[in-house]
């Protein structure tokens, strides 16, 4: 069959192996974004648009440049714009291409009800599968970057492919193609790992201390990463969370408690079963029956029917 | 009276209760197992019986919502039979007589015994639980901050698991108690039954007010 990736590592509500014979065996792919070369220009958002055929409804101006106000079905990246004083009363314009992470521990994969709606590939993208979805929105309870919407049109979840059907036939993201100030690379991991370095040294030593890479070990990394000036503080970037995780809740909801839940449910049934092979039914014999007639006997004409 | 022989009856159930307890145990079903669908990948071939993945999702909270409008119109019918009376407590505490047929070392019943009326309300519960969490997880009409819907997605499944195993209880106690079946399809019940099994209620109903005899 054409057009099948064959390199699925990890599959939504399914337990049994994926056609994965392919591998990355040249590496994970990550997307660098490197918000201190960031202007600001939106031509990520409208290769966006123009690559995947989305056009979003127009919005109303909210006093900011960032535009849509946020993330929709059909808006899957946005340039989220965060005014910021630092200490030495200097405003900084802090823009972050946000979007989704493509985490390496996927919440909305491990929430997905639906076997095949969310699939992880070898080189590390996580794609949905909109023909799988069921419109449950769990991806979105489970996300912890806010990230899947679910349209309103079709009921469908979406977010960032990370241009999968581009990348496996060999070219970069849309995004990575039209940004003109080289904020945005495109690469391996590791590649993308040691240019990220290279930047933050530069940064560095160009009077920002805490310059660093956002990969976030909670959700065993991203492949999409970022580079800030203010890596202590990746909360400055309009909300960027400090240290992403699965919930607990979301842990326990869409891990332990499932096999948990069959097992009291089957006890409790199996329970009942044995209750008959060791207990039997509880009958009225003849005695009860006699002595329900002689208390009737001794009363007047109860409400009857025959 | 003489023309009382074994075949005559007594009302338990009038056709409007036993109405509404099937269109409950109905809902409930449908309600169960298109989330249960939801709940657990193994389970998800239930969403078949529904018209797949997406028919599941949308159909399912409109199950439970009937389910708790038809359980509350019963709740308040047998609410007031249902408080919990000291003998209740004894009942409980005596459950190894219970669930050994040893009936007959147990405090006197009335309409509803201690079993009953503790799955009485553990149903109210969890059926209120799973409507309020179940209300955030509705994403057709409800968008709610994610610090919402996560704690209420697990209490949701939680009390649908309290739900689903008290009604298995239920239902095979309705198996095990002979007659209590026949009782809720066509609400009748020997005056035997009613003797062994709720002997307050049938005093009460036949109007008896001289103390026990005999086989006691």
């Amino acid at each position: 069959m054409p057009l099948q990736s064959l390199d699925i590592i990890r599959r939504s509500a399914t337990t049994s192996p994926s056609p994965e014979v392919r591998g990355a065996y040249t590496g994970t792919v990550a997307k660098l974004i490197d918000t201190t070369k960031c202007i600001g220009c939106k031509a990520c958002q409208v290769a966006c648009m123009e690559w995947n055929d989305l056009r979003d409804d127009v919005g109303t101006n909210f006093g900011s440049y960032q535009n849509p106000a946020d993330l929709s079905d059909r808006s899957w990246t946005l340039m989220r714009f965060s005014e910021y004083e630092d200490p030495k009363g200097d405003l900084e314009w802090l823009i972050r291409k946000d979007g989704c992470m493509h985490c390496a521990d996927p919440g909305c994969l491990k929430a997905c009800p639906s076997p095949g709606a969310i699939v992880q590939y070898a080189n590390g993208i996580v794609d949905f599968q909109e023909e799988n979805c069921i419109g449950c929105g769990y991806c979105v309870t489970a996300c912890p970057f806010d990230i899947p919407r679910i349209s309103k049109r079709d009921h469908k979840a979406y977010k960032c492919t990370l241009c999968s059907d581009r990348v496996a036939v060999g070219m970069e993201p849309a995004c990575i193609k039209a940004c003109p100030t080289g904020a945005l690379v495109f690469g391996t991991k590791e590649d993308m790992k040691e240019h990220a370095a290279e930047r933050i040294e530069d940064l560095k030593s160009r009077g920002f201390e805490k310059a660093g890479l956002y990969d976030p070990p909670g959700v065993g990394g991203t492949h999409v990463m970022y580079v800030l000036h203010h890596a202590d503080q990746p909360g400055l970037y309009a909300g960027l969370v400090a240290d992403p995780h699965i919930s607990a809740f979301v842990r326990l909801w869409k891990g332990r408690a499932k096999p948990l839940s069959l097992a009291i449910m089957a006890f409790t049934a199996l329970a009942g079963f044995f209750h008959f092979v060791w207990v039997g039914r509880n009958e009225v014999d003849e005695r009860d029956e006699e002595a329900a007639r002689a208390s009737l006997e001794g009363s007047r004409k109860p409400e009857m029917r025959t | 009276m003489s023309d009382l022989r074994g075949r005559d009856t007594l009302l338990r159930y009038s056709t409007d209760v036993r109405t509404n307890h099937w269109l409950n145990a109905i809902c409930f079903v449908l309600a169960a197992l298109s989330g249960l669908a939801l709940f657990h990948p193994a389970l998800f071939w239930f969403s078949n019986l529904f018209g797949g993945g997406p028919w599941t999702r949308i159909l399912h909270p409109f199950f439970g919502l009937f389910m708790l409008l038809l359980f509350l119109a019963l709740s308040a019918r047998v609410w007031g039979e249902n408080h919990f009376a000291p003998a209740d407590w004894q009942w409980l505490r005596q459950w190894r007589d219970v669930v050994g047929n040893r009936e007959e070392r147990l405090p006197e019943v009335g309409r509803y015994n201690a079993g009953q009326k503790l799955v009485f309300f553990v149903v109210v519960g969890c059926l209120l639980v799973l409507f309020l969490t179940g209300l955030t997880m509705w994403r057709s009409y409800f968008s709610l901050p994610a610090a919402i819907v996560r704690p209420a997605s697990v209490l949701h499944a939680i009390s649908a698991l309290v739900l689903i195993c008290t009604i298995l209880v239920h239902i095979y106690a309705g198996f095990w108690v002979r007659g209590s079946m026949h009782a809720m399809l066509r609400g009748t019940v020997t005056p035997g039954w009613a003797w062994t099994h709720h002997r307050a209620w049938f005093r009460q109903i036949t109007h008896a007010s001289h103390p026990r005899t005999g086989s006691d």
